[in-house]
């Protein structure tokens, strides 16, 4: 069970990991040339590459293609699969037709992506800009900003949970809407509570983005700053002209990052009602569908693998990047 | 869940050639990273070290069992552990309790039970036990049955028994679900107990004019909305039409089914607002604090008053829900859930399970439960009553007069249906917008359910 929760909730780690396995592999073969490893060595990185990998198919790549083939069956997870429960694309057929859930959970995916892209990104990079600066107590706003970060997501939905309760939450209460006739219903209202949980994805999201950034500028030579300054350019066209465009490969890294948490939000939609009413995510109708006590296995499977299939496009793009980067 | 922040750190800046030192460091990143699935598996339950065999010659002759619980929340954990106390004590068998948070051990279930289960596990009575009686996930016991039978009331037997005719279960408590109230509130306004469903809105009218609100009401976990569904569609169109509409024998899109909508449409605005974002213990809370009037939901509300005091205990009160004027108000039908104990598909200790079920199964150990555990009554018909607070005495009545009792609508269908991406759901969508087309709703229901 645990890795189906696994593969279904962060179907974007394992590709990583692939790439990193990938540049890995593709290492000894270029140094052959120099023939600079001795026989053990081959032996040591044979078995380095061969544990994980070994690793890497069994507990990643096993797990994504059985919830693939999962995907054309309508197995409820107990027993055996037999032949009279291969349904073939019957699963994918109800997900795109009937499966009321289905189209609003893709929606709330792309308005989680958009929020994070351009609003909690660009105010994480803002704060890392100005954070640069060496401003008085930078280390302070650092720690506060990126504080967050170090929490869950689980932990952070409950805290925000609290702070949006009608009745007993700080929000209602400092607004004084705790009333049955003005109340602000933050997290039942579905119009309003796929926005109360951006507000708390982001608390922590652009402390992330932040810290990823600051340590991307702080990394940019300080000579090419300098020169912008002595011809004469200003602080935001050193900025905009200079400094971002060195910054190229962070900043896609920052953009993969963001669609991938976006595409893997679950956490603090399933804390605040199990991903119901306003909050249908696909990660949260993989797990409601698949684990948990309806075991529909077959079907949650088929909206992972729908899941995997969008997830696919960011990374190859973030993989490519980083193998043209390696080659270079 | 893992965290994928680590491996996402941007390459280090600079002229991009890998070193071998990279090459090595980045393997025991993905190595370690590959690691975790493993170690989340090693929490799960099916880790969970089994005593069965390597206690049993410890324990003399009684063995040992192993139970596995969802009861993790103090009072329940504490009243379970002395009652297998006591069974240790008496026949020498040892119960090593494995418990789990509650809805942990809901969503695990199967795999749980497909696993290395423990001897005995907690669970509810109706369809979900039915299911994993079906499955082959749990074993007989109508050998245990056949021994306590006449300490059980007929709708416990029926109740416990899969679609094969066996038993499976051992029920220990059940609680109504019922229109809660404060006696000093409805003291002090001089109101008195609706008998029809028209005395309720009149009551609630009024209620709100003295500026209460009549119905204290929450639905964030998305099935308290499910018990009023339950008990107007009870009342509405009685209890053969109810359960075969949870089995799917009837259809949604019915007529009947519309009638209840319409009856709820009547009484809805008499609720408290923005339900769909509050926890049903806030809405306790509300009627705790005297801002609400009335309060229907299941017995365990009053654990709120309980912890607020004995005094606010004392203050509760519940009736029945009043008559529509139909045939079906002599059922006087209710929600009245039945928690219980099965038995794994191949217990380590058959024998020491069935005589621990057995002794689940004795009036005197489930007056023990229900004396420290007050929302909930005893299952067997023999408990001596003697010992209940003023509420349990009244649940027994009322549950003991009703004809028919159901268990609950999660309960009593398919759990796919009845969950957050469907019954839950829907229910949540007709309390926000009761005034949409009831038509579309209905029929969106149904295909949900046809789609199943």
């Amino acid at each position: 069970m645990a890795d189906r929760v696994r593969e279904s909730t962060a179907p974007a780690l394992p590709d990583q990991q692939v790439g990193r396995a990938g540049v890995a592999v593709s290492e000894p073969r270029r140094r052959r040339r120099y023939s600079l490893l001795t026989g053990r060595d081959k032996l040591v990185l044979a078995l380095m590459v061969g544990v994980p990998l070994f690793f890497d198919i069994a507990l990643i790549w096993g797990p994504t293609v059985a919830s693939f083939l999962f995907s054309f069956t309508n197995w409820n997870g107990i027993g055996g699969i037999t032949e009279k429960n291969i349904i073939g694309l019957k699963n994918y057929e109800s997900l795109f037709t009937a499966y009321q859930f289905f189209w609003p959970a893709l929606q709330h995916n792309l308005i989680w992506l958009g929020f994070l892209m351009f609003i909690a990104t660009p105010l994480g990079m803002f704060m890392a800009v100005l954070l640069d600066r060496e401003i008085r107590g930078t280390r302070f706003y650092q720690t506060i900003f990126y504080l967050p970060v170090v929490l869950s997501l689980a932990v952070i939905g409950i805290i925000w949970s609290l702070q949006y309760a009608p009745e007993q939450g700080f929000i209602n209460n400092a607004l004084g809407r705790t009333g049955n006739d003005n109340l602000i219903d933050w997290l039942g209202n579905p119009d309003l509570n796929l926005w109360a949980a951006l507000v708390a994805t982001s608390w922590r999201h652009v402390g992330y983005i932040m810290v990823l950034y600051l340590a991307g500028l702080k990394s940019v030579d300080p000579a090419l700053r300098e020169a912008a300054k002595v011809d004469g350019a200003s602080e935001r066209q050193t900025f905009m002209r200079v400094v971002f465009p060195v910054m190229a490969p962070i900043n896609v890294v920052i953009v993969v990052v963001t669609t991938i948490e976006a595409l893997r939000a679950f956490d603090i939609a399933y804390i605040i009602n199990g991903g119901k009413n306003g909050l249908e995510l696909l990660s949260t109708l993989i797990t409601n569908n698949s684990i948990s006590e309806s075991s529909r296995v077959g079907f949650g499977s088929a909206i992972a693998v729908i899941l995997l299939v969008i997830s696919l496009g960011p990374i190859v793009i973030f993989l490519t990047r980083m193998m043209r980067e390696d080659r270079r | 869940m893992a965290n994928p922040d680590t491996p996402l750190l941007p390459p280090p800046p600079g002229p991009s050639t890998v070193t071998r030192r990279d090459v090595l460091k980045g393997m025991a990143g993905v190595a370690g990273l590959a690691s975790v699935p493993a170690l989340l598996a090693a929490c799960g339950p099916g880790a969970t070290p089994s005593t069965g065999g390597a206690g049993a010659s410890a324990a003399g002759s009684g063995g040992s069992i192993t139970l596995g619980s969802n009861y993790s929340d103090e009072v329940p954990k504490k009243v379970l552990q002395g009652i297998v106390d006591t069974f240790t004590k008496n026949t020498g068998t040892t119960v090593k309790v494995n418990t789990v948070d509650h809805s942990t051990f809901q969503n695990q279930i199967s795999s749980y039970l497909q696993g290395t289960p423990d001897d005995v596990w907690t669970w509810f009575s109706g369809f979900r036990m039915r299911f994993f009686a079906k499955q082959g996930l749990a074993t007989d016991i109508s050998d245990v049955w056949a021994k306590v039978d006449s300490k059980y009331g007929e709708a416990f037997k029926v109740g416990s028994t899969g679609d094969d005719g066996k038993q499976y279960f051992i029920p220990i408590y059940l609680y109504p679900w019922a229109v809660f109230y404060r006696k000093s509130v409805w003291a002090e306004k001089k109101y008195t107990i609706p008998k029809t469903f028209d005395e309720l809105k009149t009551l609630a009218t009024k209620m709100k004019s003295d500026g209460l609100i009549p119905f204290a009401f929450a639905d964030k976990q998305g099935w308290p909305a499910q018990g009023t569904f339950d008990i107007l569609n009870l009342r509405q169109n009685g209890y053969d039409f109810h359960v075969a509409l949870m089995a799917g024998k009837e259809k949604w899109t019915d007529p009947r089914v519309k009638a209840v909508f319409d009856k709820w449409k009547e009484i809805l605005p008499f609720h408290q607002e923005g339900a769909a974002g509050r926890d049903w213990a806030d809405a306790s809370t509300t009627l705790l604090q005297k801002r609400a009037g009335m309060y229907f939901h299941g017995m365990f509300t009053s654990q709120q008053f309980q912890t607020a005091g004995q005094a606010d205990l004392d203050d509760l009160d519940f009736f029945p829900y009043p008559d529509f004027g139909t045939q079906y108000d002599a059922e006087k039908a209710l929600d009245a859930p039945i928690d219980g104990f099965m038995l794994s598909k191949a217990p380590k200790n058959l024998e020491g399970s069935k005589a621990f079920l057995e002794y689940l199964a004795q009036p005197a150990t489930q007056v023990t439960w229900v004396s420290q555990d007050k929302s909930n009554i005893a299952a067997s018909k023999d408990a001596d009553t003697s010992g209940y607070s003023p509420l349990q005495k009244k649940a027994a009545e009322v549950i003991g007069s009703a004809k028919r009792i159901t268990q609950f609508l999660d309960r009593d269908t398919n759990p796919e249906f009845a969950g957050p991406n469907g019954m839950q759901a829907f229910l949540l969508d007709f309390i926000q917008n009761p005034d949409k087309d009831l038509a579309v709703l209905q029929k969106k229901i149904q295909d949900f359910w046809d789609t199943l």
